[in-house]
Formats: structure tokens, sequence, C-alpha cells
């Protein structure tokens, strides 16, 4: 889409003052749904995420049953509030898309081989967008996931990263997004170091993708520790420092 | 602060090698090193290494004792929720009653509460529980409350000690399910101690010498009601 909008400054400040290597400010919080097995709420920027896990529970309708493996149903939903002009509420071809590369990312990552003829539910719920959801969304469901008490081999974790006005940079806004010239969604499993989503809409040059690929890496393992952090400090909350009595000596270990 | 506290990991996250520990439940190697499965706590054991999930469903183990409720009455089985992935199926020839094909729904019926045994499981994950051992029967009355299932070993404590202290302070009936699911009957002001007690032991389940301090706790109120 051609514009006279200048998304990027001579001094390389873009149009929320962020550099072209800065991400959006992020909050993450797990276990915020009582009724989930595992939930975790995500604000990225402007956008605000819901993801919330139930499972593993035994796959219905039966016969989509796999008798070696769990079955991951991902459901990516934008409520019809979260954008300007009111979203048709319901399933489109972008979300019914977005659900299946996120199922196919989450697979990679939990221990299907687990639980046999089971289904695990994660349901991702954009309140609020502003470009760049399916990488919040793939961000709050694998919190949701280990809060859930999901056995994974990795925690996974997504950003993106896209060329505005000739330059690439990291984490595309709202604007950025739809007056950039490419956009290239990253999904990864940072231990192991794999790429489970890949998406690219625009085009880039070799060189380009490169780069952008190397930024979005790169803020996938800032956006990592972020998630690491806000589990284990759902945790701290789980056992107030206080209560804590300090001269026991190590007794039951059941 | 780290002495009183047991540590927390994440999956994913790196916790020994091969070589020199073995590797327990809730881990997984890759390349000659464990790493953990769940978001969980680290159970070092010296020789092995132990990760107990903080939430999640009950994995049902052979032996078990838990207690389910009757999803549906078949012709000649129930089918029962365990709070496991799977609904297990109770056969009329595991149930102590002489049951005519068909007439299943006389002894019992979707919404009723058992307590069962877990029998052996096989590689597909077909759950069967059984009602033929000791004091196994359909529940009725009393109270029935559901904890994390991973919360239940500090429920009952080393050796049933801290199950012990609640059954002697409280006067009430107890059976802890290891599904996570827990039956209390006796006297009404019992039930509440037994309530509150429970919500301490899964806020606290973490800390060290626990059963120490619901002792006290217990003691202190004891002597309040003298």
């Amino acid at each position: 889409m051609k514009s006279d909008i200048k998304l990027i400054d001579g001094h390389g400040k873009r149009l929320d003052g962020r550099k072209a290597d800065e991400l959006r400010k992020i909050k993450i919080e797990a276990g915020v749904l009582h009724r989930a097995d595992g939930s975790c709420y995500l604000e990225w920027g402007g956008n605000k995420v819901l993801a919330a896990v139930y499972g593993p529970r035994e796959a219905i309708p039966k016969h989509t049953q796999n008798p070696l493996k769990a079955i991951v149903n991902a459901r990516y939903n934008m409520a019809s509030f979260s954008v300007e002009d009111r979203k048709r509420p319901g399933p489109d071809r972008r979300s019914v898309e977005i659900s299946k590369v996120i199922s196919e990312a989450l697979e990679r990552v939990i221990l299907i081989e687990q639980f046999p003829r089971t289904m695990i539910n994660v349901n991702i719920e954009v309140l609020d967008a502003e470009a760049g959801t399916r990488c919040a969304g793939l961000t709050a469901a694998g919190v949701a996931l280990a809060d859930a008490g999901i056995p994974m081999i990795d925690i996974p974790v997504a950003c993106a990263a896209g060329k505005i006005d000739g330059h690439v940079v990291l984490d595309l806004g709202q604007k950025e997004d739809n007056f950039g010239d490419a956009d290239l969604p990253l999904g990864l499993a940072p231990r192991i170091n794999e790429v489970i989503l890949l998406q690219m809409d625009g085009h880039l040059t070799m060189d380009e993708f490169n780069k952008a690929f190397e930024l979005a890496h790169h803020g996938c393992l800032v956006v990592s520790e972020m998630q690491k952090k806000a589990l284990l400090e759902k945790y701290e909350s789980v056992v107030q420092p206080e209560e804590v009595v300090q001269d026991v000596q190590p007794e039951e270990s059941e | 602060m780290t002495e009183d506290k047991r540590k927390v990991v994440l999956p994913g996250q790196l916790l020994g090698e091969v070589s020199r520990q073995k590797a327990g439940h809730g881990t997984f190697i890759e390349d000659g090193k464990i790493f953990s499965q769940r978001f969980g706590v680290l159970n070092d054991h010296g020789e092995y290494l132990d990760v107990v999930p903080l939430k999640g469903k009950y994995s049902a183990i052979e032996g078990d004792f838990v207690i389910g409720f009757v999803i549906e009455a078949m012709s000649s089985s129930w089918l029962v929720d365990i709070n496991a992935p799977y609904p297990a199926l109770l056969h009329v020839n595991e149930a102590p009653w002489k049951v005519e094909f068909g007439e299943t729904d006389r002894y019992l019926n979707r919404g009723d509460a058992i307590m069962a045994k877990v029998l052996p499981i096989d590689e597909t994950r077909k759950l069967q529980v059984t009602l033929n051992d000791r004091n196994l029967y359909k529940i009725k009355g009393g109270h029935l409350i559901d904890v994390e299932p991973s919360k239940v070993p500090r429920i009952i404590g080393k050796k049933g000690s801290m199950i012990a202290l609640l059954k002697t302070y409280t006067r009430c009936r107890i059976f802890v399910g290891q599904n996570g699911r827990i039956w209390i009957d006796g006297p009404t002001e019992g039930i509440e101690k037994v309530l509150e007690v429970l919500r301490i032991i899964e806020d606290e389940a973490l800390s060290f010498g626990l059963t120490k301090r619901i002792e006290e706790y217990l003691k202190k109120d004891a002597m309040d009601v003298q």
C-alpha cells in the first residue's frame, strides 16, 4: 500500500519513538482464569490477548482421536470490538489460518505422545488488536500451556520483524504494518533453537530477509525471558515469603 | 531464603546430566542432558531427579485409590470420571453386587460418587477401576472437595502423618483420593477446620516443615475449645 506517511525519520526513530531494534512494551501475567486448566493474559503494545488452556481431555468428536498422540486444537479468535471497524464475529479465512499455524507450532513443543486419544484446547482471544496478534497469541499460548502443567520440551515464543520505508525493523506497530513493505512473524522454540512458525507478508530481498530473521530471532529470545519471569512470578505469589518458617529441617519429602 | 524453598523449574529447563544422575518423573533426556518437562518443583534425590508439577491433570497409576463420579451406566459397565484425561471403565465383574445384564442403573447411576481402585493400565491408556478391595463403596453423605492432584502427597504427609493429624484433631472421617478428590464426613465444625487446613496445605505445599506447623495450628485451636 502506497501512502505519503513517513514511517521512519532521518535519525532512525519510528512513529512511536522506538528505535529500529526496539520492542513494544510487553506485560505478561500467568494464571488469570480460574475455570481454565492454565491461562495467560498478555499485553504487547496495544495488543491485549487472553489465552486459556483446557486438557488434555478425551477428544471429541471421537473420530478425531489419534491412538498414538494428543491433538492440539488452538483457536485464534478476534473479538468484534478488537479493531477499529467492528469485526464480524466468528471464524473467518484469516483466523482459521492463524489457528492452524499456531496449532502446528504448539504440536512441535508439547509432548503429545504422552496423551494418546486426547485433545488439548488452546483458546486465544484477541481483545484488542494493534498488529502482531498472532505473535502475541502464540507467546500467550506458551505461557498458558506451561501454567496448565502440560509437558513440553520448550516454551514457545514468537516475535515479528518487517520492513518499513526500506528499513528492516523489529516488531511492527499498527501503522507500520498497514503502510509498511513487509511483515515477517517468527515463532521459535528458544532452547532447541527451532523455527515453529514463519510467515511472510510483502516482499523482502534475500539480504533483507536474513536481517529481518536475525532481528525477529533476537526479539523472540528477549520475549522468552519475559515469559519465564511471568511464570516464576506467579509461583512467588503462591508462597508468601513471610509465611515461610526459617528454622526447620526438611522432614517430609513425599 | 533459598534453603527453605524448593526450586521451581520451567519446561525445557536444564536440570543435570545423564552421566551423573538418572532422569525421573517429569523430565526428559536430550543429548545426554536432563531437562524438565513441566512447570513444577525440582526434587533432587541424589541419584535421580524428579519434577513434581504445580498444576495438571491426574495421571493414573495402578493401585491408586481414587474418588470418581459415574458419567454413564452402560449395559454391563459404568463410565467413571476420575479426573484423568480419560474416563475409566468399571465393569460389573469389578463391582461387589450381582448385576443382571442391562440393570446397572439400579446400583450406580449418573452423578453417583464412588471410591475405587485403579486397575493395571496398558499401553493404550485404557483406564479401568474396581470396587473389589478394602472399604470401597458408593459414597453416601459427607463432603467432597477438589484439590490439585500434585498436592495430594503433601496432604497425606510422610507415611500418612498429616492426614492422621487432621483426623485426630477434627474427629472427621477423611478419604483422600490420589486424583485430588477428598471426601470428608463428621461434625460441622470439624469439616470447616479440615477445609481451612487443606487450603493452608495447598497454599504452602512448597515449604518445608509443614506437618509441624499444621500440628501447632490445630493444637492451638483445640486448646481454645477446651
